[in-house]
């Protein structure tokens, strides 16, 4: 992926003064056009179109309002944008408060590598299902109303939307010493450090909040979504897969920086890897059976058996079995094996069943009663164009940040700092 | 203006309703046990009573309500009509006398705050049913609970009214409604907002009846307090078993609403939604909001203490591999 930034061509004399050595951090060590020549690869020209086909749709939104590119009814107030956005990628971006307090808190020493990757990888989660819920918010510009105009504490979206805020600036915080060892401030990097337990354990209750909280947030819809999905359980469900799902994600992000940017990890980033993989497949697959006990609780505490064996009943256990449990097994047999290519393809597997849980309680099984659901619930290509951008957008931001700052490295004036 | 009274509760049903003119309902005491409502209905509005603190509230006391019946709803739309004029909405792409409308079920949206549907009668397929659809007025609205902005209000005269000032567009509480009704204007790129019924709150405040009650010409919507009508529909029911069924809706669904119904059929046959809990929607995310607290209060300590733990095998670890060293390699 990261075949475009050319390395040998790094310049060897040290850049004086500090426009230089922005530039020179910035463009990798490479001239303006030696960089601008490194970044036409067909990934980067794929990636250019769709942004570019998506720019009018997104000025279409800003001009003619949401009718005009999502699927946006009062039967069906949130769309796929929102749910994909939002619902789907929080879970996976609590990767960051996973590990953390691996490390941190449990003490498990070599996860210390993985802790930047992971706080990062959750950091810009969270920036960009921000983004989403700007593009789908009514009038962005009021995004701060509920934390300084009025408040409404009645409502769990409030609690989301305190706990969202807070945790992206504690994230900014948990990420912060590698922005200062960027930039080269040792001071100040000093006192970033020092706050980081606290910060952890911060990060620790917004997290375990405000993933409960976007389940709780459809407990008070029990005429709406089906009877299978609907639980008194929802945040506890949501809390839970969150769990596996910052697992999985942390295993994909492990796995991809080895595998495309394995100039930017350092030796200690190597050779840990493998284990911590195994070692968060274990966890997975651990917290994957706790998720699947809980959702069978749910349906046995309701006694909603009879619902299983009508057509959405089906799709339950589609979900259940196809997108829970197999991917649990497979995690197993991952980790008894001790198969890395396996466990990283029942983390993609599992991250899918993240999003296929969270697509059904927001969509699929949501108002499922109504005269021509699947119609109402089905997309227009705009809004899969606005989605394909936005994802899009999301890996080349990241992959501009791991391949500048140091994030499976550590710097060797900062060795021992963290 | 007092003497003509907020409610219509006495002069509009007995005249014009086909119940009546049949003969089927006995208005005697409908006046008498009314009339003092429709007295105190202006006085009433500017004494505050204090509410009782949840979980015991029942609703504001004294607020009003509406009485539909569809026993006597003739499906003329004359509501639709004034609900129309009223709130100044674009005029509908059918005209209001025309019947095509019925060929499909619709729900309120932003450019109608107020609709009726038609629906085939089982008991006497020649004389379908009607039923008007709007807002319910809730008496702890689910979509007040969702806003994170409080934007809804319910007042004590038993509207829901929603400020546009303070929306930022979410729309969790179309999500919540238990019954569809918040329409958003999602053709508007700069001032989207909520569109819905306002139970003509600006009228009520002048003392005047609703516009949709003002206009229906059949005596199927009755303004007064909730707490008169709630009698007024069982005594309708009382008086004529064979004509109704022995149900009010509205009166305990999700804790109960401003407007209630009665219906010669079962309520799922006009579409109602017969799954709704009796209890405030609100009470299913009370319990785990005031988990909020308390996870703020005690993770801290037990993070702490995890965290101290750790803490404390290193160390331990670390003065076992020291007092194994010979002494001088423990002193730097």
């Amino acid at each position: 992926m990261n075949k475009d930034l050319n390395y040998t061509v790094q310049s060897q004399i040290p850049p004086v003064g500090f426009k230089a050595k922005l530039l020179d951090k910035l463009f990798l060590g490479m001239n303006m056009s030696e960089y601008a020549r490194s970044l036409v690869t067909p990934f980067n020209l794929i990636a250019a179109a769709i942004i570019a086909a998506s720019i009018p749709i997104f000025f279409m939104r800003y001009t003619q309002g949401l009718a005009a590119v999502v699927h946006g009814t009062n039967e069906y107030p949130w769309s796929l944008l929102l749910s994909w956005g939002i619902f789907a990628g929080e879970p996976l971006f609590a990767a960051g408060f996973i590990v953390a307090t691996a490390y941190y808190l449990l003490g498990m020493k070599p996860y210390r590598v993985l802790v930047r990757l992971a706080v990062l990888g959750g950091m810009l989660g969270y920036i960009f299902a921000a983004s989403y819920l700007i593009i789908d918010l009514g009038r962005p510009w009021r995004i701060y109303y509920p934390m300084l105009i009025n408040f409404g504490p009645s409502s769990v979206l409030f609690v989301v939307a305190w706990h969202v805020g807070l945790y992206c600036t504690v994230q900014l915080l948990e990420f912060s010493p590698s922005i200062l060892e960027w930039i080269g401030s040792k001071r100040i990097h000093r006192w970033a450090t020092s706050v980081t337990v606290a910060l952890i354990i911060g990060g620790v209750i917004l997290s375990t909040v405000h993933q409960s909280a976007l389940g709780s947030m459809y407990l008070l819809t029990p005429g709406k979504l089906h009877p299978l999905w609907y639980s008194s359980h929802l945040p506890l469900l949501f809390f839970s897969s969150a769990v596996y799902a910052a697992m999985a994600f942390a295993i994909l992000l492990g796995f991809v920086a080895v595998r495309y940017f394995r100039e930017q990890c350092d030796e200690e980033f190597l050779t840990n890897i493998p284990s911590l993989i195994l070692g968060l497949g274990k966890a997975a697959a651990l917290s994957m059976y706790v998720y699947f006990a809980l959702k069978l609780l749910a349906i046995a505490q309701d006694n909603r058996w009879e619902f299983l064996m009508t057509p959405f009943g089906y799709w339950y256990l589609v979900e259940l079995l196809g997108f829970v449990a197999a991917p649990m097994l497979l995690f197993t047999i991952g980790v008894k094996l001790e198969k890395l290519n396996l466990i990283t393809f029942a983390s993609i597997y599992a991250i899918a069943g993240i999003v296929l849980n969270r697509v059904n309680v927001n969509l699929i099984a949501y108002n499922w009663y109504l005269p021509d659901h699947f119609k109402h619930i089905t997309p227009p290509w705009t809004e899969i164009i606005m989605i394909m951008a936005m994802v899009t957008l999301h890996i080349l931001v990241m992959r501009w940040i791991l391949n500048r700052f140091p994030v499976m490295r550590e710097l060797p004036e900062y060795k021992g700092t963290h | 203006m007092s003497e003509k009274g907020i409610g219509n509760i006495d002069d509009g049903t007995d005249k014009r309703s086909p119940a009546n003119a049949s003969g089927t309902s006995s208005g005697i005491t409908r006046r008498n046990f009314l009339s003092l409502s429709a007295l105190a209905a202006c006085a009433g509005l500017g004494i505050s009573t204090k509410a009782h603190a949840r979980p015991e509230f029942k609703g504001w006391p004294d607020s009003y309500g509406m009485l539909v019946d569809f026993n006597l709803c003739v499906g003329c739309r004359s509501c639709e009509k004034a609900c129309n004029e009223e709130n100044k909405l674009p005029a509908p792409k059918k005209p209001f006398d025309d019947d095509k409308v019925f060929e499909e079920l619709r729900q309120p949206s932003e450019e109608a705050y107020t609709i009726v549907n038609r629906y085939n009668n089982t008991k006497n397929p020649s004389a379908p049913l009607y039923r008007k659809i709007q807002c319910n007025h809730c008496l702890e609205p689910a979509c007040a609970t969702a806003c994170p902005i409080r934007a809804y209000t319910k007042t004590p005269e038993g509207a829901v009214i929603y400020n546009e000032d303070l929306c930022f567009g979410c729309r969790y509480c179309v999500v919540a409604c238990p019954f569809n009704i918040p329409g958003y204007s999602y053709q508007s790129a700069l001032e989207p907002k909520i569109m819905k019924c306002t139970f003509c709150y600006p009228r009520i405040n002048k003392k005047q009846l609703p516009a949709c009650a003002e206009a229906c010409p059949s005596g199927a919507l009755t303004f007064g307090k909730r707490a008169d009508l709630i009698k007024l529909a069982r005594k309708r029911i009382m008086d004529n078993k064979e004509k109704y069924i022995d149900y009010i809706y509205g009166e305990n669904e999700v804790g109960g609403t401003s407007w209630l119904y009665l219906s010669g059929v079962p309520f799922e046959q006009l579409g109602f939604a017969a799954n709704l809990p009796k209890k405030p929607l609100i009470e299913l995310t009370e319990g785990y909001l005031s988990m909020v607290p308390v996870i703020f209060t005690t993770f801290p300590a037990i993070f702490a203490a995890l965290y101290a733990a750790t803490r404390y095998r290193e160390k331990q670890a670390k003065k076992e591999i020291d007092d194994k060293q010979p002494k001088e390699d423990s002193h730097e």
